[in-house]
Formats: C-alpha cells, structure tokens, sequence
C-alpha cells in the first residue's frame, strides 16, 4: 500500500512529468520562468491549486452529472484559483505583481483540468491528493529547472545570487530565451529517455 | 492615432504568442498545416474579439458597481465558456458551411488561455501609447485591442505554419524531432520579433 502510495507521488516527477512529457501548461512554463525563483513561485501556486482542486473533484464526482462534469470542474478550479488569488493579494502581494496575469490563468491551465478528469474524477480524496502532490511537484520541478537555467545564462545569478558582474545573455530573459531553453531541455530528455 | 499605436503595439511590439506566450498549446498544436492554422485564427479572432466586449461590459457594470471584483476570475471564465457555447449554435444555424470550417476549433477555444488572457488584461491593466498618459482602456479602445491581438495571434500562427510546412520535409535529427525543433523555431522567430520593441 505504502509502494503504491509513492509511485503515485514519483510519477509525476519523471514518468508523466507534466512539462516534458505530457506537454501540458506550456503558458505559464514559457512566461514565469525568468527567474529560477519566479519559476519556483508559479510551480507552488499550480501546485496549491491542483491538490485542493483534486480532493474536491474526487469527493463531488460520484454526484455530479456526466453531462455537466466539465463546467463544474471548471467551477470548482476557478474557486480555488480566487482562494489563491486573494491569499496572494493579502500575503505576498510582491510575488502577486510579478506573476500577474498568470495566476488567474492557472484556470485555464491543461493541468488541472487534465488531471481532475483523468485521475481525480475516478480515485479516492487521499489517492487524489497525493497524485495533485506529485505532479504539481513535477511541475514545480520542471519551472524551476527552466527558471535556474535562463537565470544563469540571462543574467548571471542563481536565485538572485550573482556570480559575474555585468550582464548576462539578455535574450534569455527575454521571450525567445524562454523557447530556446525549453526546446534544448526537451532535446535533452528525449535522448536521456530514449537510452 | 491612438487606435493606430495600440493596433501596431498588439500586433507587433507585444505580440500575444511571441511576446506574452498567451494560448501556445493550439499555437503549437493545430500549426503544422497552414489551412488549419487559418481556421483557427478566424475563430480565435471571433471569440476573442466577442468575448473581451462581454466580459468588459461585465466588470463595468455588473462586477464593479456591486463589489465583486473578486469574482472576476469564476465569471469571465464562465462568460466565456457559454459564450463559445452560443457561437457554436448560432453559426450551426445561420452560417453552416462556416460553421463546418470552424466547427473542431470552437470547442478547442474554451481552453484557449489567450481568451482569457485578453479578456483579463484590458480590464485589469493601465496601457500607454506614445505620448498618451497611462490609463485603463474604454470600450472602443478594448475592442480595437482585441482585435488587433488576435489579428496578431493569426499572424504568428500562419507564418509559423508556414515554416513548420517546409521542416516537415527535412530531415531532422531525431531527438529534435516533433516538439523541441518547433519550440526552437517559434524562439527564433520571437528573435525577429524582438526587432519591433521600442517601435511604440
């Protein structure tokens, strides 16, 4: 039981990994991801939202209509994304501006809704939750990977620790920088996969 | 000329895809034949032109007159996901044939984070144009926004289809192969992008 209760946690971390191998969430992955920490910041919201969305979806399911799931999914998310949404306001209103329109959006992120309709709508509350934990950790993972490397490279530090004086690449900062190291990244895990 | 600085600025300077990174799933999803990557943008245009005069008309005097800002989020995704719903029907029955060239995008847009992306910004955030002082958008001015954003959506898309047409005939290593080359593209062409920055 303990067995099963861990690899539902560690499958979300490299086996479905939700960026480099479900491909789900990609906004929010290229956007926040400017700094190892914004892109630490962005993994816990999703994360806060997808395990207490996940408990409430695997609790109302058995009751809700076939026909309606998807729209009160979506209500059920969107509730949680506001619970976030004024906790941020109210507590880290720094990290609030920084991410912007991205914390809303987390609505409208594949993730949640791909998991509450894949795993949550047919498992138990703990199973869900521990399932939201590990891949909303994969997810933390992934942004925060994406996060250290456009840091280093677009501006020379690690978690705003600087290591060269000056700048770094700026266009890694930038938008393009967001795909090209995402794309390389991919490269990389396909051939690590692959072996 | 107002008008003109936020139709250039939101199709060039900030583009939706190339410099905000709003709606990429579709954007890499349905691009690689540049006849899809058109049905999708006209009904991305439609949606997201139709849904930001709504959810504006909303906040202003629903949401904000009673308080409940806060409620901005649970209702504009709702608007929205009826609103596509309502498209759907009525182009069923006033416009068939366009509403058989549409007819797989529609439901796909409801996800689409642009929608709501958009549908958010302009309610949510001061812009300035040129010489202009900032400040938040009225309701021309949103819908000229959004309209011109999705014209920018479209564009990216269609010309990114385009190249995708012609990688589909090369031979690529073969890690690179699906995803990763099209991600190194789209930041390439976020490159070129980059060289309209500062126009406005």
């Amino acid at each position: 039981m303990a067995n099963s209760n861990l690899s539902i946690i560690t499958k979300g971390l490299l086996k479905e990994n939700p960026t480099f191998v479900l491909l789900l969430g990609m906004c929010p992955t290229l956007a926040t991801t400017t700094s190892a920490l914004n892109g630490l910041q962005m993994g816990l919201a999703t994360m806060f939202v997808l395990i207490l969305s996940n408990i409430a979806i695997s609790l109302i399911a058995p009751v809700v209509p076939d026909k309606v799931h998807i729209p009160v999914y979506i209500v059920v998310i969107a509730t949680f994304v506001t619970v976030l949404q004024l906790f941020m306001q109210a507590y880290t209103p720094a990290v609030y501006r920084t991410l912007g329109l991205f914390i809303p959006l987390i609505v409208v992120n594949c993730i949640i809704l791909g998991r509450a309709e894949a795993f949550a709508g047919r498992n138990n509350w703990w199973k869900s939750a521990l399932d939201g934990l590990g891949m909303g950790l994969g997810f933390t993972m992934s942004l925060t990977t994406i996060g250290i490397i456009r840091e280093i490279l677009g501006n020379g530090s690690i978690f705003g620790w600087k290591f060269i004086t000056g700048d770094g690449i700026l266009a890694f900062v930038m938008a393009p920088g967001a795909f090209l190291v995402l794309g390389y990244l991919m490269v990389l895990f396909n051939k690590i996969a692959k072996k | 000329m107002e008008y003109f600085l936020i139709i250039i600025s939101a199709i060039f300077v900030n583009n939706i895809v190339l410099a905000q990174f709003l709606g990429i799933c579709p954007f890499l999803g349905v691009s690689s034949k540049i006849s899809t990557a058109a049905g999708m943008s006209i009904a991305v245009c439609f949606v997201i032109t139709l849904a930001t005069v709504v959810t504006y008309l909303l906040n202003q005097y629903l949401l904000v007159p009673f308080g409940l800002d806060f409620l901005q989020t649970i209702a504009f995704i709702l608007v929205i996901a009826a609103l596509v719903q309502i498209v759907e029907i009525v182009l069923k029955k006033v416009s068939p044939s366009l509403y058989k060239a549409l007819g797989i995008y529609l439901p796909l847009i409801t996800t689409n984070c642009a929608v709501l992306g958009v549908a958010i910004t302009v309610v949510s955030k001061e812009f300035t144009f040129g010489t202009s002082a900032p400040h938040m958008l009225n309701l021309a001015e949103s819908t000229v926004y959004a309209l011109a954003t999705s014209l920018g959506y479209g564009l990216a898309m269609i010309l990114f289809s385009g190249i995708r047409e012609h990688l589909a005939l090369n031979d690529v290593p073969k890690p690179f192969r699906g995803l990763p080359i099209a991600l190194i593209t789209v930041g390439i062409m976020a490159m070129a992008f980059l060289g309209f920055s500062g126009m406005v």
